[in-house]
C-alpha cells in the first residue's frame, strides 16, 4: 500500500487537534480562560497516545507497517517513542493549564497549539525512515519550540533564549542537511535502508564518513551533546519552565531515535569505527555538563547542564551492539523524561509565570513552606543522581552495564565517577530545600499554598513513573527490548 | 503460623510502611514561629511503636535459628525473580554473621527514637520519616543476598542520613558535612557498581551464593590482576563506610553534626558487615593478599584514633576518633583469618555498636542539659548527676575493655587471635595495636575525670541540670544490662557467630595456620572467658579506682 493513513494516525490526531485549538481560540472572549482549549489539547495528545497503542496491536498482529511510499515505518521502535512523546506532552499540558497569569491568558491558545504542532514533528521524526522526511519532522518540531522558548514575551532573557535557540538551531539543521546531501551523493538515495546498503559498496567512502560526521553534528546540537551544547544553559534559563521540561526531553528523545536508526542502519561499516567517536562525545558531555553545573546558582541553568550530562550518559549506550544499545537508550530516555519533566513541573508550580524564584538561595528552606512540592522535587533530584529504586538509577545501571558488556569498562568507570561528581550539585539543591532559611537568603515572595489539581496529576504521574521504572522496570524494559529487534531484523536484511 | 518464609520481608516492610504512614500524618502548625512547625509527640510515638514492632520481628530470628545448618548456607531465605533481564532476584537470607546484626539494628532503632524524644522538637515528621527509611536501608543491607538488591540498599542508606545531617545538624557547617559524607561514600560506591557490573558480565549472575560458588571453584574467567582490582573496588567502597584509616575524612564532621539518633547508627557495622559478607565471600584469595595491608591499617587506626581522641576536648570529636579506634580493632581481628580473630571481630562489631550508641546517647543527654560538647565547660557533675555519672562510667568501662563487660571479650579474642597468626608481620602490628588499649583507657577515663570530677566548669555553674528522668533510665538500662550479659554470657552470641566465623576463617586462612575450630571451642566453652585475663592488671586497678570514686 503506498499511502497508509494508519501509519500516521497519531500525528494526524495531533495536527487536527492543534488546528481545532487555533480555530476555536478567536471565538473565546479576550479575557476568558483558555483552559477548555488546554483540556482539548490534552484530550488530543492522549488520543494520539491511544492511537499509538492501537498501532502497537496492529504491528503485533501484522508486523511492521509501512506507508507513503516506504518513507514512514511503524514498528515497536517508533511506537515506543510515540508513546513517550505523547506522555511528555500530556504532562506538560497538564502543568501549563494554570500557568498563564490573567494578563497573558490571550496567548494560551497559541501555546497549546504550538506544543501540539511540535509534538507532531517529533513523532514524525521517529517514524520516518527517509532522511528528507526526518528533516521535515525536525523542522516542524524545531520551529514550534523556537517560538515556545520565547513565550515569556517582553523579557530580555526570553528573547535571548528564542533568538539563540533559533540561530544555533538553524545552524545545526544546515549541518544535518549537508549530511543528507552527502549521503545522497555517496549512495544515490535518502532512504535509510538504501543508504545502509549503498554505503557498503560505495566508491566514495570519504563522502560517507563526512555524511556521518555532519549528521552527528546536526543531531548532536539537538540532543545538546558536547561540544555542541553551548546554547543549552541560556535557552533553558530564558524559556518558560514547562517548555523547558518539554524541550529537554521530547525533542531529544526524537533526535536520539533518529540517531539510533541512522547510526545502526545507515552508517558505513560496523560500529567499531564510529563507537569510539561516540564514546569521546559521551565523556565530553558528561564531564562538561557536570563541571558546568557545579558553578551554577540558577536552578534552571543547573538543570540545563545536568541535561547535557544526561545526554552524555545516554550516548554511552550507543557503544553497545545494536539490540542492547536500542533497548538501553529507549529505557534511559523514558526514565530521564519522567524525572526531568517532573522536576520542571515542580519548578513551574513554584515560580509560576513570573519566575521570581530562580536561584538555589531562593529555594532554601522550601520544605518548610511547601513540604509536598519539596518532597516531589527531592525525589526527582534523587532519581537524577541515580539513587536506587528510582528510574534514574535503573537507567544508569542499564546503560553502564551495556558499556561493560561491550568492552567499554573504562567508559563505565568515567561515567560513574561523573555521576559521583554530579551528586555534588544535585545535593546542593537538595539540602537547600531542607535547610532552615537564614535571614539573608529567604525572600518574602508570595507563594500560594497548595497545588493546582492538573499539576498535581502531572506530578503524581511523573513520580509514579519514576518510581515504577525503578522498582518494576520489567514492563517498560520488555517494551524497549521489543523496540530493538525490529530495527535489528531490518539491519540484518539490509547487510 | 509459620513466619519463617516471610519474616525478612516483614522486617523490611514494617519500618517502610511506618515511614510512609508518618509522612502522611500532618504536623501541628505554629504560625508564631516563622512558619516552622512545632511538635506534638504524635510522630515520636508512631516511630516508637513501629521500631518496637520491628525489634519484636527481628527477635524471631534468634528464636528460630538453626545452629546445625551446614556452613555457607542461609536461613529464612526468600528467593523470587524480580527483573528477568538482567537477571535480578529478590533474594534475602540470614546466617550466623547477619543474624545478631539485624537484631542489633532492630534494638538501636527504638533507642534512637527515645534519644530524640525531646532533642528533636522541630520538623518531627521529616525527622522520623527519614529515621525509619534509614532503618529500612540498614536492615536491607544485612539481609540482601543479591548484589543488585544489596547495592540498592547500600546507596539508599546514604540518602536519609545525608538529609538528617543537612537538616538537623548542630552548627552552620551542617550542609557541608552532609555533602562531604555523601560524596565520600558515593564515589567509591559508583566504582563498586562498575565492579559489580563487570562481575555480572563475566558470570551472568548477581546472586551471592552463585558468585561464591563460582569464585570458590576458581571459575570466574578473568586475569588475577583484574580480579584483584575488582576486589579492591569492593574493599575501598566498604572501607570508606567503616571507616578504615586513612579513609576516615568524613567521620569527624558527620559525627559532630549528626543528631544523636543518626550518629548512633552512623559508622562501623554496615561497612564491616559488607567486608565480611562480600569481600571475604567472593574474593577469598584476594582478601588474603591484601590482609597484611589491612592489618597494618587497622593497627595504625587504633593508635592514631586513640592518640587524636586523647587531645580532643570536644566530646563529639573525641567520640568520633574513639569510634575510629574501635572499628580499627575489628578490622585487625577479621583480617587475621584466625577463627578467634574472626569470631571476636564479629562479636566486637556488636559491642562497638552498642557501646558507641550508649556513649553518643549519654553525650546527647549532656548536650540537652548544657548545650555544649566542649569538655572544658564541664566539671564536677558527679555530685549533681550520680545516675548519669554511673552510666557514663559503665559505658566507658565497657569501651576500654573491663573484664566482665562485653568490650573485653571482643578485644581479648581479637588480640589473641591476631597473636595466633603464624605471620610475624601480623604479630608485630598486633603488638602496636594492643598499645591502643592503654590509650583507650587513657582518654576515656580522662574524659570522665574532666567532666564529672574536679571543680565545676563554667557551663555547669550557669545552668542547672537534672539527673536522669524516667525515659532516660529506660534508654540507658538496656545498654548497661546488655554490656554485662554479653560480657559474661558471650557464648549465647558466639554460638551463631561461630557458624559463620569458623568456616570462613579456615577457608581463607593461609595454610598451616593454627586456627582450628577446636581452640575456639575450648576458649568459648569457658563461660568466664572474661575473668581469665591477668594481662591487664594495671588497667583493672585503674578502673576499679574510678568505680570506687563513683560510689
Amino acid at each position: 500500500m503506498s499511502t497508509n493513513l494508519l501509519t500516521l494516525l497519531p500525528e494526524l490526531i495531533l495536527t487536527l487537534t492543534a488546528v481545532l485549538v487555533m480555530l476555536l481560540e478567536p471565538l473565546l472572549a479576550a479575557g476568558a480562560s483558555r483552559k477548555p482549549l488546554g483540556w482539548l489539547a490534552i484530550l488530543g495528545s492522549s488520543g494520539s497516545g491511544v492511537a499509538a497503542l492501537y498501532q502497537l496491536r496492529v504491528v503485533h498482529a501484522l508486523g511492521t507497517l509501512t506507508g507513503f511510499y516506504g518513507t514512514i515505518q511503524v514498528d515497536a521502535f517508533s511506537i515506543f517513542f510515540h508513546l513517550l512523546i505523547a506522555s511528555v506532552v500530556v504532562t506538560t499540558l497538564l502543568a501549563s493549564l494554570d500557568y498563564f497569569p490573567p494578563d497573558q491568558v490571550s496567548h494560551a491558545g497559541e501555546y497549546f497549539a504550538l506544543v501540539l504542532f511540535g509534538a507532531t514533528g517529533m513523532m514524525f521524526m521517529t517514524s520516518s525512515v527517509e532522511l528528507l522526511m526526518v528533516f521535515i519532522g525536525l523542522e516542524i518540531s524545531s520551529i514550534s519550540t523556537y517560538i515556545l522558548a520565547g513565550f515569556r514575551k517582553g523579557r530580555a532573557t526570553a528573547s535571548e533564549s528564542a533568538i539563540k535557540y533559533f540561530l544555533l538551531g538553524s545552524f545545526a539543521t544546515a549541518f544535518l542537511l549537508y549530511g543528507i546531501a552527502l549521503c545522497f551523493g555517496a549512495t544515490g538515495s535518502t532512504a535509510i535502508a538504501a543508504i545502509g546498503a549503498g554505503m557498503a559498496v560505495t566508491k566514495t567512502p570519504l563522502f560517507g564518513w563526512l555524511a556521518v560526521g555532519m549528521v552527528l553534528i546536526g543531531l548532536g546540537f539537538k540532543v545538546s551533546a558536547a561540544p555542541f551544547h553551548v546554547w543549552t544553559p541560556d535557552v533553558y534559563q530564558g524559556a518558560p519552565a514547562p517548555v523547558v521540561g518539554l524541550m529537554s526531553t521530547a525533542p531529544k528523545a526524537a533526535a536520539f531515535a533518529v540517531l539510533l536508526r541512522f547510526l545502526f542502519e545507515a552508517a558505513p561499516t560496523d560500529r567499531h569505527h564510529w563507537a569510539p567517536l561516540i564514546a569521546i562525545m559521551a565523556v565530553a558531555s558528561m564531564t562538561i555538563g557536570n563541571l558546568g553545573a557545579l558553578l551554577q546558582s540558577d536552578a534552571k541553568r543547573l538543570l540545563a547542564y545536568s541535561s547535557i550530562a544526561h545526554a552524555g550518559y545516554l550516548l554511552v549506550a550507543f557503544t553497545a551492539p545494536e539490540p542492547l544499545a536500542v533497548s538501553t537508550a529507549c529505557f534511559y530516555t523514558a526514565a530521564y523524561a519522567a524525572m526531568n519533566v517532573g522536576a520542571f513541573v515542580v519548578l513551574t508550580q513554584l515560580s509560576g509565570f513570573s519566575e521570581q524564584l530562580r536561584t538555589i538561595d531562593d529555594l532554601t528552606g522550601l520544605a518548610l513552606r511547601r513540604p509536598a512540592l519539596s518532597a516531589f522535587l527531592a525525589f526527582f533530584l534523587l532519581s537524577l543522581i541515580g539513587i536506587p529504586f528510582t528510574g534514574g538509577f535503573f537507567g544508569k545501571f542499564y546503560v553502564f552495564s551495556a558499556a561493560v558488556h561491550s568492552g567499554y569498562t573504562w567508559l563505565a568507570i568515567v561515567g560513574l565517577a561523573n555521576s559521583g561528581l554530579a551528586c555534588f550539585y544535585y545535593l546542593r539543591l537538595l539540602t537547600a530545600l531542607y535547610a532552615r532559611p537564614t535571614a539573608d537568603t529567604v525572600r518574602d515572595l508570595p507563594m500560594p499554598r497548595g497545588i493546582s489539581v492538573p499539576a498535581g496529576l502531572a506530578l503524581i504521574a511523573t513520580a509514579a513513573a519514576t518510581l515504577l521504572l525503578g522498582i518494576l522496570p520489567n514492563r517498560i524494559l520488555s517494551l524497549a527490548q521489543r523496540a530493538a529487534p525490529a530495527t535489528v531484523a531490518q539491519c540484518i536484511m539490509d547487510r | 503460623m509459620n513466619f519463617d518464609p516471610i519474616i525478612l520481608t516483614l522486617i523490611l516492610v514494617t519500618p517502610l510502611a511506618g515511614a510512609i504512614l508518618l509522612a502522611l500524618i500532618p504536623e501541628r502548625e505554629d504560625s508564631s514561629n516563622g512558619g516552622e512547625y512545632t511538635d506534638s509527640k504524635r510522630h515520636a510515638i508512631g516511630a516508637l511503636v513501629v521500631t518496637l514492632l520491628t525489634l519484636l520481628l527481628t527477635l524471631h530470628l534468634p528464636a528460630h535459628f538453626n545452629y546445625h545448618a551446614a556452613p555457607h548456607t542461609f536461613q529464612f531465605e526468600e528467593n523470587l525473580p524480580w527483573i528477568s533481564s538482567p537477571a535480578i532476584r529478590y533474594h534475602l537470607g540470614v546466617d550466623g554473621l547477619s543474624m545478631w546484626l539485624i537484631v542489633l539494628a532492630g534494638f538501636l532503632a527504638p533507642m534512637g527514637v527515645l534519644a530524640s524524644w525531646n532533642a528533636v522538637h522541630r520538623r518531627t515528621r521529616l525527622f522520623y520519616t527519614l529515621f525509619l527509611l534509614q532503618q529500612v536501608a540498614m536492615l536491607g543491607i544485612f539481609v540482601a543476598l543479591d548484589l543488585f538488591l544489596y547495592y540498592g540498599f547500600w546507596e539508599l542508606s546514604l540518602v536519609p542520613m545525608t538529609l538528617l545531617i543537612a537538616t538537623f545538624g548542630r552548627t552552620e557547617n551542617r550542609r557541608r558535612a552532609a555533602i562531604k559524607f555523601f560524596l565520600y561514600a558515593f564515589i567509591p560506591s559508583a566504582i563498586l557498581l562498575v565492579a559489580i557490573l563487570w562481575l555480572y558480565n563475566l558470570t551472568g549472575s548477581f546472586d551471592l551464593t552463585t558468585l561464591q560458588a563460582l569464585a570458590g571453584a576458581h571459575q570466574i574467567a578473568a586475569s588475577p590482576t583484574a580480579l584483584l582490582l575488582c576486589s579492591f573496588a569492593f574493599l575501598v567502597a566498604f572501607a570508606v563506610k567503616v571507616p578504615i584509616f586513612p579513609l576516615h575524612g568524613w567521620l569527624q564532621d558527620a559525627v559532630t553534626e549528626a543528631p544523636t539518633a543518626a550518629v548512633m547508627v552512623l559508622a562501623g557495622k554496615l561497612g564491616l558487615y559488607s567486608i565480611l559478607r562480600f569481600s571475604f565471600g567472593i574474593f577469598a584469595d584476594q582478601s588474603r593478599h591484601v590482609a597484611p595491608l589491612l592489618i597494618s591499617l587497622g593497627a595504625i587506626g587504633i593508635v592514631y584514633g586513640s592518640l587524636i581522641a586523647l587531645i580532643r576536648s570536644d566530646l563529639k570529636k573525641l567520640a568520633a576518633f574513639s569510634t575510629l579506634a574501635h572499628v580499627s580493632f575489628v578490622v585487625l581481628g577479621i583480617f587475621t583469618f584466625t577463627v578467634l580473630g574472626m569470631d571476636g571481630g564479629i562479636f566486637q562489631i556488636l559491642n562497638e555498636s552498642l557501646i558507641g550508641a550508649a556513649f553518643f546517647l549519654l553525650l546527647g543527654l549532656l548536650y540537652e542539659r548544657y548545650g555544649t560538647y566542649e569538655m572544658r565547660d564541664y566539671g564536677g557533675l558527679a555530685a549533681r548527676h550520680p545516675w548519669m555519672a554511673t552510666m557514663f562510667v559503665v559505658t566507658s568501662l565497657a569501651a576500654v575493655g573491663l573484664p566482665m563487660l562485653n568490650g573485653f571479650v571482643g578485644e581479648f579474642l581479637i588480640l589473641s587471635g591476631a597473636m595466633q597468626s603464624v605471620i610475624i608481620h601480623h604479630a608485630l602490628w598486633t603488638t602496636l595495636g594492643a598499645t591502643g588499649v592503654i590509650f583507650g583507657a587513657g582518654y576515656m577515663l580522662w574524659m570522665i575525670q574532666r567532666v564529672f570530677y574536679g571543680s565545676p566548669g563554667v557551663r555547669t555553674e550557669e545552668v542547672q541540670g537534672w539527673d536522669l528522668c524516667g525515659r532516660e533510665h529506660l534508654e540507658l538500662w538496656p545498654f548497661a544490662v546488655l554490656f554485662l550479659i554479653m560480657g559474661i554470657a558471650s557464648p549465647l552470641w558466639m554460638r551463631a557467630i561461630d557458624t559463620y566465623g569458623a568456616p570462613t576463617a579456615t577457608a581463607i586462612a593461609p595454610s598451616g595456620a593454627p586456627s582450628s575450630a577446636q581452640t575456639t571451642a575450648k576458649i568459648l566453652s569457658t563461660p568466664a572467658v572474661a575473668e581469665s585475663s591477668l594481662a591487664r592488671n594495671s588497667n583493672i586497678t585503674q578502673l576499679t579506682d574510678v568505680r570506687q570514686e563513683v560510689r
